[in-house]
Parts: structure tokens; sequence; C-alpha cells
């Protein structure tokens, strides 16, 4: 039977890496993902969950103590936020090429300077061409079934590839929802134990990170790429899975009263709960407009967008970073996944909500309403960022 | 292939090899005399972690490998939070009975830059947090692998390729630092010096640090013959003249607790190390002398810090 109780995001994390009974965590602070470490810290305290967790001395080393013990066939878990997972930048790179699936909830947020703890996806777009697997979640329900189907699809033998749960910063990590929390028994019944094909063994020696001449260095990444594409069918397939057993379905893009939307808004994270209010609010008025939200990350969901938006007009995408001197990077992205296309929409980019500014009803009735000026206007260069003062 | 073993004086010395012939180390290098040493000592249950460098560039080129044992590189500077992970993965999957229990060793490799410079801060967080693992640093004295650039373990005087001797600078200015008393300020049960000098005192030591319940550290004193600039038949006479003059002396330390392991009635002077290396060619008469006051100092130091603390 299934329990409907009331969990800050970042406990319901800490409470889907214990049922999934995760081997190890390594893990530093950082806001604001505070509250997952410490979470899971009581809960190995307390002997609820039978893991090692190690308290490393930086982010460098969280993500290379997860390879270690990824390489010897553990079940890993980490957790970091926006600095955090720039100091771990080159360890996560290495994470994905020596395919040791490691899972980490990332509490997004913006980077510094000024100094900000407070989010954005700063931090996320420093790491799209990393080769993990990445998704999105909008509110405490898919931070725990997120995480819970991370590991997988992570540890699938099919797949073996490390997997991201982005979480915003504060907006989604610091928030307390009601969730439904399964039995353990659907847990196991989704989650078979891992067994990692190439762990390092006495028994069975084996050379892992080995050197690549550029002989064979393009071959390597070639493999790579390949089978992370591959990946795509099978993460469609676990959240098939994943709505069998629980009930709940996710896909790598959702919709949300879109049908037939002559302008469509898109945007990623938690903000996509406030941008659902405004298009109630504009259709209410009798505005043709709906709502697309990019679930997956990587790999992109190019069929899945393209369908998405077919018919629309105009498609205003909603970036929470600025790749400088390129405008928005979701946007970019967007529009790259479209250009092939013989019809499409007009696409606007408008950026907001950078390093905590909150973006309100009202906001995202801006953005729109501007983005639908921008992609009239036939400019594409144009880069809005909304609610600027002076 | 473990109980194999051959005579040698007083020792025995295992015939197994546990790294393959056919590396590509220049010839004479006393770091392979060194990890040759080691994996006889440390056999066949052992999981090593290498850190970008000579020894790993030297033993792993895709698709051949030099290893018999299960093996990882991933990066320079993070080989000691690597080792964490895989000594704390492998230990709880043994206690979670998802693996059979097995008394595995868990060591740690990297050159003295790997080690003192870019991996400090990983190693002292290894150390801090108690794994039970050896680290193993092979001291050549600079950055080898990628071409005899300066590191915090080359010494006073010498010439590197960042810090050249010219007509203004006699090369490195700043003294080596002493990563055994950094390690041993962990407070850990086992930190060592070790040179490839004295080979059984070399796997003795490796074994022990293997052996030790929590984290050890034995620092290997590996003549370089390219980076150095001596003879390629040298490696193993530097390596007993750096301890013979007091330039590298051999010593352990268990929880702060020193043992001098050759001591010398009297050191032979600094000149006769330094002589047969190109990169201490420039030196004048007085940085000789300089150099020779500088390592008096330190060995005193050290002979009273093995007479106020002595290890029973």
């Amino acid at each position: 039977m299934n329990k409907r109780v009331g969990l800050e995001a970042s406990h319901a994390v800490a409470e889907a890496v214990r049922m999934a009974d995760v081997d190890l965590i390594a893990a530093y602070p950082i806001t604001p993902q505070t509250h997952i470490p410490e979470r899971l810290a009581e809960i190995v305290a307390n002997g609820e969950l039978d893991a090692a967790y190690i308290p490393v001395e930086s982010e460098h080393s969280a993500m290379s103590a997860c390879l270690g013990s990824a390489a010897v066939g553990a079940r890993t878990f980490t957790t970091t936020a926006g600095q955090g997972l720039e100091l771990m930048h080159e360890v996560v790179y290495v994470a994905s090429s020596m395919r040791y699936p490691i899972v980490m909830v990332v509490c997004n947020r913006a980077l510094s300077a000024p100094l900000s703890v407070w989010g954005d996806h700063s931090d996320v777009m420093a790491v799209r061409d990393v080769g993990w697997i990445q998704v999105f979640c909008e509110n405490n329900q898919e931070a725990f079934d997120l995480t819970l189907w991370a590991f997988r699809v992570a540890e699938d033998p099919r797949v073996l590839f490390p997997v991201m749960v982005h979480i915003d910063g504060f907006t989604l990590s610091h928030v307390t929802e009601p969730l439904w929390l399964p039995e353990q028994e659907e847990v196991d019944k989704f989650l078979p134990e891992f067994k990692y094909p190439f762990a390092l063994d006495t028994d069975k020696p084996m050379t892992h990170g080995a050197f690549g001449i550029p002989d064979i260095y393009s071959e390597a990444k070639k493999a790579q790429e390949v089978a992370f594409l591959n990946s795509k069918e099978i993460i469609r397939q676990s959240w098939r899975e994943f709505a069998d057993v629980f009930g709940r379905s996710y896909a790598p893009v959702e919709s949300y009263k879109a049908d037939g939307a002559k302008t469509l808004l898109l945007t990623m994270g938690s903000f996509s709960e406030t941008a659902k209010i405004v298009i109630d609010e504009m259709q209410a008025k009798g505005e043709s407009v709906g709502l697309v939200r990019l679930r997956l990350w990587r790999p992109f969901p190019y069929e899945e967008l393209r369908q998405a938006v077919k018919g629309a007009e105009t498609l205003v995408v909603f970036d929470r970073a600025v790749s400088s001197g390129m405008g928005g990077p979701v946007c970019s992205e967007v529009k790259a996944a479209l250009f092939s296309e013989a019809v499409k929409p007009k696409v606007a980019g408008v950026v907001g909500g950078l390093g905590g500014r909150d973006m309100s009803v009202k906001d995202f009735e801006r953005v729109i309403n501007r983005g639908k000026e921008i992609a009239k206007s036939g400019s594409g260069e144009i880069i809005e960022t909304v609610g600027i003062r002076g | 292939m473990e109980g194999q073993a051959i005579k040698f004086g007083k020792n025995m010395v295992p015939l197994a090899d546990t790294l393959a012939p056919g590396h590509s180390f220049c010839i004479g290098c006393g770091e392979a005399l060194a990890l040759k040493l080691a994996c006889k000592a440390l056999g066949e249950n052992v999981i090593i972690s290498m850190a970008t460098g000579c020894a790993e560039i030297c033993t792993s080129p895709l698709p051949v490998t030099s290893w018999r044992v299960p093996w990882i590189h991933t990066l320079f500077e993070n080989n000691s939070a690597v080792i964490s992970g895989v000594e704390a993965g492998s230990k709880i999957l043994m206690a979670k009975g998802k693996k059979p229990q097995k008394d595995i060793k868990y060591v740690a490799m990297g050159g003295d830059g790997a080690t003192s410079d870019i991996g400090l801060q990983a190693l002292s967080g290894a150390l801090e947090r108690g794994h039970d693992f050896l680290y193993l640093c092979w001291d050549n004295e600079a950055y080898m692998n990628t071409g005899i650039q300066r590191s915090s373990a080359t010494p006073y005087g010498a010439s590197t390729t960042t810090a050249p001797a010219g007509k203004v600078s006699i090369g490195q200015k700043t003294r080596k630092k002493n990563m055994v008393e950094i390690a041993a300020a962990h407070d850990i049960p086992y930190a060592a010096t070790a040179s490839i000098g004295y080979p059984f005192d070399l796997m003795n030591k490796v074994k022990k640090g293997a052996e030790t319940k929590g984290p050890a550290y034995v620092h290997v004193f590996v003549p370089c013959p390219t980076g150095w600039r001596h003879a390629s038949d040298m490696a193993v006479e530097l390596g007993r003249l750096a301890v013979e003059t007091g330039v590298f002396p051999l010593y352990e330390v268990e929880h702060g607790r020193y043992r001098m392991n050759v001591s010398p009635s009297t050191l032979k002077p600094v000149e006769e190390y330094l002589k047969p290396q190109g990169r201490f060619r420039h030196l004048p008469e007085e940085e000789i002398r300089k150099i020779q006051e500088m390592v008096n100092e330190e060995y005193e130091r050290l002979k009273a810090k093995a007479a106020a603390f002595p290890l029973a």
C-alpha cells in the first residue's frame, strides 16, 4: 500500500537512495544541496541503510571516489550543486567515458561571480557535453521517482552510463510537498541488484582507464556515442516499466494543454509548474497558448521535440542561463533541432530567473508576449532578459 | 604463484611478477625497478589505482596492458579519492554479502607531482579519513612524464625545464617538500621512505605498508636517467649514494615515533651524489657547500626526532 507523506524534495531524494539500497555515498556539502547528504548521513548513522558514506574533502574527490566505487561494482550515489559541479567537471567526463553508472542529483545553482547560492541552470549548461543521461524534475514526486529510476537505467547492462537528476536549488530542493512513497517490494521489483559486468576483481584482473593513442581514441569516442544514443530506447522502455509498477508515467518531452495552440512556451525544471498556471489563465482569456517541457535533456529528444511543436506558429523558449555571446543555451539547441524541418514554428528565446530571481505568473505572461513580438520581428538574435531593472 | 621464491642472500624474492614484461620505460629507469619490486612485495590480492604519470603511460597503452592485477587509472590528481572509493566500495559489498570475503590490499601509486603537488589535497583527505590503503609515491623529483618540469619535490639547485639554471639562476631555488613528514602528520599508523638502492628494505616496507590496517604511506626514491641526466646504469648506485650522503635518509614513522633504518656513522660528502648528475653540473663550489649544510642540518634534525621519539 503506497503512503502519502509530506517530504522536502531533498529528503525525498534521500528516501529514494535508501529504498534503492545504495552501497556507497560520497558527497561534499554545498548550498543548496546540503539537506541531501545530511539526511543520508542520518539514515546511514541510524542503520536504516547499510552503505559506506565517504565524507570527502571536495567535490572533485566526491566524483573520484564514485569512480572507484562504481569500478568495483557498488551501487553509487553522489549529489552536488553549482560550483561543486564545476569543481568536479573533469571527473564527470571520466565517469561517462569509463561507463560507470553513477547517479548524481544536482540542485541547480547559479555560478560565481557574483557569488550566488541560489538557483538557475548555469551549472547544468556547463555540463551539457559530458555524456551523462540528464533529466529535469518539476516537483517532489518527480525528484523521488526519477532518482529511483536513474539507478535502473544507469545500471542496465545495455546502458552503463551515469545519470544526472536535476532539481532546482531552493525552489524545489527546499520545498515540502505531499508525495506517494512506494512499498519496498515494488522498488525491488523495479530495481534489480546491480551486477556490473566489468568490476575490478582480483579473481579476474582487468585494466580500467588505459590511455588511447590517436589510432584508437576516435574509435573509442564513436563507440561511446553510439551506445549513448542507443540508451534513448532503454530510457523510454524503463519509463514504461516504471508506469507499470508505480502508476506514474514520464516521457522525454511532456506537453500541457498544447494541442492546437498557436504559441507554445518551452520550459525545464520546477518553473514549469508556474508556467502551467499562466497557460491556464491565458487560455481562459481566449488565447491560443500551450506548454512544452523538456524532461530528458541528454540524450537530446530530437524526434519528440519536433512532434511536440508541430503545427505551432511560435515557440518561445525560456532559459535560466546565458551562453555568453550566444543567448539562451536551450533556445540554441531547440533551434538546431528544428532547423532541418520544412515547416516549423518561429523560435524566440527569453532569459530569466537567474541567480534565484523568482518568476511569477505575470512574468511568464511577459515572457510569452515578448517572445511573440521577437518572433514576429524575425530577428533570431535578440537576447531578451525578463524582469531586469533600470 | 605467490609461494614460489628464490633465496638471495638472507632474503627471499618471489619469482612471480604481476607486472608483465613489455612496458615502455626508459633504459635504466629507477621507477620501473621500484614498481617491479613493489609488485613482487604486493602479490596478487591487490587492486591498484594509479595517477597519470610515467608508470601509468608506460604500462597501459590501449589495446594492451602490463597489468596482471586489477588496475585503474582515471586522472592525475584524484588517485587517493579513487582508491577511497575502491576500498570503501569493496568492503561494503563484502559486508553486505554481495562479494565473497577476501583480504585485498588497496594500493594507490603516483609520482612526486601527483603526490606532493596536484594530488596533495586528495591524499590528505584519504589519510585523514583513515581508509585502509597504501600510498606509494614514486619520487623522481620532477614532472618527468611531461618533460622534466620542476615540482615541489625537486631539490634545491637542480636544473629543470621550468626552473632552468641560467645566467641569473641556479635552477630550483626552493627546498624539497617533505612528504613523509606531511603524511606522518596525519598520525597514520605507518609512513616510511625507501630507495631502489636498498631493494629488500623497499620490498619489506611495501609489504608492511600493505599489511598495515589503516592508511600507510611509503615515499620511494627513484632516480631518473633521462631527467637527472645521469648514466643509464647508475640509477641503483644513486639510490644508494642518496642514502649514504644523507640526502635521502631511510626511516619509518609509526604514529609519530621514528626509526632510522640505515644510519652510517659518517655521511659521505654530497658532492659524490651530485657529481654524476647533469642536473647539478652547473652548481658552483659555494652552492655545493650550501647544499651540504642543508643536508647536514636536516639529517641532524631527523636524528634528533628519532632519538626523542624512538619507535620501540
